[in-house]
């Protein structure tokens, strides 16, 4: 009786395993096939990085190089382009960026949260507002604004459209707005001006907002191409896109090769940067709510 | 120390008004608790005195002068959170000590780096230690001061927040609701604990509560509040004794007093279920009126003992709650419906199972209230010969 019972019941189980193990596989085939999806340009770019000419444009298609020819583009890529200036032009650059876009959206994202004052929901609906506007809208006024300023080809001219970020505001406020309002009312209390505590008690608890937005706006700054092109012509003030432009029509061509090459180095510091911050920066996404 | 004096202090949050004209004086070192449920205004009170909210109209007065002008950490208050609100990201030492850097450095002192150059800070930084941990020790969180909030209980929170206002040495300590979050064996001791050291600190403490236990036990005086006007205001045993209003008898005490429906005879006294209370009210004859008794008033009547006045009700056991040194008592009454009538007898009482009984109690004992809920002083209380009042009989009839 016993045994007639465990039967069916032991068939039920490995059948229910069985179709358990075999959802898992279908969702991590998909989910491999989507990350393999993405991740192929940049495998193919590290592939070409150190494949030697002639072996890039072989008709047949071929994935790992027959002669080791990496030596040979790297050191090409950063003797003939100034590329380590590029990537400094990119780090000063998303540096400032950051540094005004935080200086002047966790005040305003503060106020937006937590001060009372009239016009307060119009602000917001137009910071709202703001976002729906691209950048290329304003790219001409700015345009002639800095050239009548004499101020095309500066680091300034880079930077300035993208000091007010709209998007920091947004999401600082939706974090603020969560702060407990009996610690700032306690700070007040306590004798705090309300520049006091934006910096010194509500700044500190946002770091994951913080860290989340540096990312954003680290990558969209370091991958600019579209503004730099527009405002700068002089070499030794690319950022690195605009650095690749240029190197690919002076020096190479089509050296292909010693492009990749170049291409690898100025994005490997990225890629390394986003490594160290995942944690903070997945943190800050759930965080936030902006998914 | 200090006095404190509101003038007529109005807030409209929109059209609704929060608070109507509070006037209250608060002497020197005096405990005062406003007490009242959720959404009467008591916290909106507290926030104004503190100067986080302002007032629509009206005027606070600390020592006889305004302070309505003042900004929040002028005022010399300070106050104490149910939230605690602690600065997350710092130090016990840190928190306790912020008010004293606040008020004895200047801002370019407290700067980060440039700081560094002030010669007196290192000075001030080593007094304000020292005040912090004299405070610590007073509280007896000394070994938690490295540490951050986020490892401390609920109680250790508390103690840090109070630390944080008695190192201010204010005139006034406010406290909304400081207790609520702690759990029920913490509160009583907190309770204690807060009522000694108002007696050591002998600083004025206006206090904002919804547990009238926690307004009986360690008030001197203490304001009923509801829909923005006060109630009543008075010593803990007025309250106790001589409730104002219906609202503020059913708030105070526990159990909750029982309010009994009656209507005035035709000699202006009170007949509850039938049975006539032999007292004169003033109140014009057939209009409606509640007769509160407390619980501790009321008795199941010893069996044997019929006095003169007796009227025939049926009062059925319904249940009996063991609080160990005494019992709550919930009987039916017919004419009330399912609410019960509670008496609170001591352990020792023989109060059988759910049987019917007759319920006691004396008729100098009830407060009685007009229909709008206010206290009605009864005159006439017949007297007996002995000089005892009349006491009441709500007799058990037949079984049910």
């Amino acid at each position: 009786m016993r045994a007639a019972q465990a039967k069916p019941a032991g068939a039920g189980r490995i059948v229910r395993l069985a179709g358990r193990l075999l959802g898992g596989v279908l969702v991590h085939g998909f989910l491999l096939a989507g990350a393999a999806f993405m991740l192929l340009p940049f495998v193919w770019m590290l592939v070409t990085s150190i494949k030697p000419p002639d072996e890039i444009f072989t008709a047949t298609l071929s994935f790992w190089p027959k002669q080791f020819y990496g030596y040979e583009n790297y050191s090409f890529a950063l003797t003939s382009a100034p590329l380590l200036r590029f990537a400094l032009n990119g780090v000063l650059i998303c540096a400032c960026i950051l540094v005004v876009q935080l200086l002047v959206a966790i005040p305003c994202g503060y106020a937006l949260a937590k001060l009372r004052f009239p016009g307060r929901q119009t602000l917001f609906v137009l910071t709202l507002l703001a976002l729906a506007i691209p950048v290329q809208v304003p790219a001409l006024p700015l345009y002639i604004a800095l050239a009548d300023l004499g101020l095309l080809n500066t680091y300034f001219a880079i930077m300035v459209p993208f000091f007010l970020s709209v998007f920091a505001i947004f999401l600082l406020r939706q974090f603020f707005k969560g702060f407990p309002d009996d610690i700032i009312q306690a700070a007040r209390l306590d004798g705090m001006s309300e520049f006091e505590i934006v910096w010194r008690i509500v700044t500190p608890s946002a770091w994951p907002a913080i860290a989340a937005f540096a990312v954003f706006s680290i990558v969209a700054h370091w991958n600019d191409l579209y503004w730099p092109l527009i405002v700068i012509s002089d070499v030794k003030l690319a950022p690195p896109p605009l650095g690749m432009m240029f190197f690919a029509d002076a020096e190479t061509g089509s050296n292909y090769g010693a492009l990749t090459a170049a291409a690898t180095i100025l994005t490997a510091p990225l890629v390394v940067a986003f490594l160290f911050a995942r944690r903070r920066f997945i943190d800050g996404i759930t965080m936030t709510g902006v998914k | 120390m200090a006095t404190v004096a509101l003038k007529g202090i109005t807030k409209n949050f929109g059209p609704a008004p929060v608070l109507n004209g509070i006037d209250l004086d608060i002497a020197e070192g005096e405990f005062l608790t406003l007490v009242g449920a959720s959404g009467c205004g008591k916290s909106t009170l507290i926030r104004i005195i503190a100067g986080l909210e302002p007032q629509s109209a009206g005027s606070v007065m600390v020592n006889g002068a305004p302070i309505d002008h003042l900004r929040p950490h002028e005022r010399r208050v300070a106050m104490v959170f149910q939230s605690y609100a602690l600065y997350p990201h710092m130090t016990v030492a840190g928190n306790i000590g912020l008010p004293l850097t606040m008020q004895h450095l200047s801002l370019w002192e407290r700067l980060p780096l440039i700081k560094l150059l002030s010669p007196r800070r290192r000075r001030v930084m080593a007094e304000i230690g020292a005040e912090v941990r004299a405070v610590a020790s007073q509280l007896q969180i000394e070994a938690l001061l490295g540490r951050r909030p986020a490892a401390l209980s609920g109680g250790q929170r508390q103690r840090v927040a109070l630390g944080r206002a008695m190192v201010r040495h204010p005139d006034v300590f406010l406290m909304d609701e400081p207790l609520s979050n702690l759990d029920a064996k913490l509160r009583v001791h907190m309770r204690t604990e807060l009522a000694e050291l108002h007696a050591r600190l002998k600083t004025t403490f206006i206090y904002v509560t919804h547990d009238q236990v926690e307004a009986m036990t360690m008030s001197d005086r203490v304001a009923m509040m509801d829909a923005g006007h006060i109630l009543q205001l008075g010593k803990p045993a007025e309250l106790y004794a001589r409730p104002a209003n219906v609202r503020v008898a059913q708030f105070i005490g526990s159990p909750a007093i029982n309010l009994l429906p009656a209507r005035i005879g035709e000699d202006g006294a009170p007949e509850v279920l039938g049975c006539r209370l032999p007292m004169a009210t003033g109140l014009p004859a057939g209009s409606s009126a509640t007769v509160g008794i407390r619980p501790e008033a009321i008795a199941p009547a010893d069996a044997g003992k019929p006095e003169a006045g007796q009227v025939s009700l049926p009062a059925v056991l319904r249940r009996a709650e063991n609080l160990g040194a005494e019992f709550i008592l919930h009987f039916d009454v017919a004419g009330l419906g399912d609410q019960p009538v509670l008496c609170r007898v001591p352990a020792d009482h023989e109060h059988g199972t759910h049987g019917r009984t007759d319920l006691v109690f004396d008729a100098a004992q009830a407060h009685v209230f007009d229909a709008e809920g206010n206290r009605v002083e009864p005159s006439g209380l017949a007297q007996r010969a002995s000089g005892k009042p009349v006491r009441l009989y709500l007799t058990g009839g037949t079984e049910r």
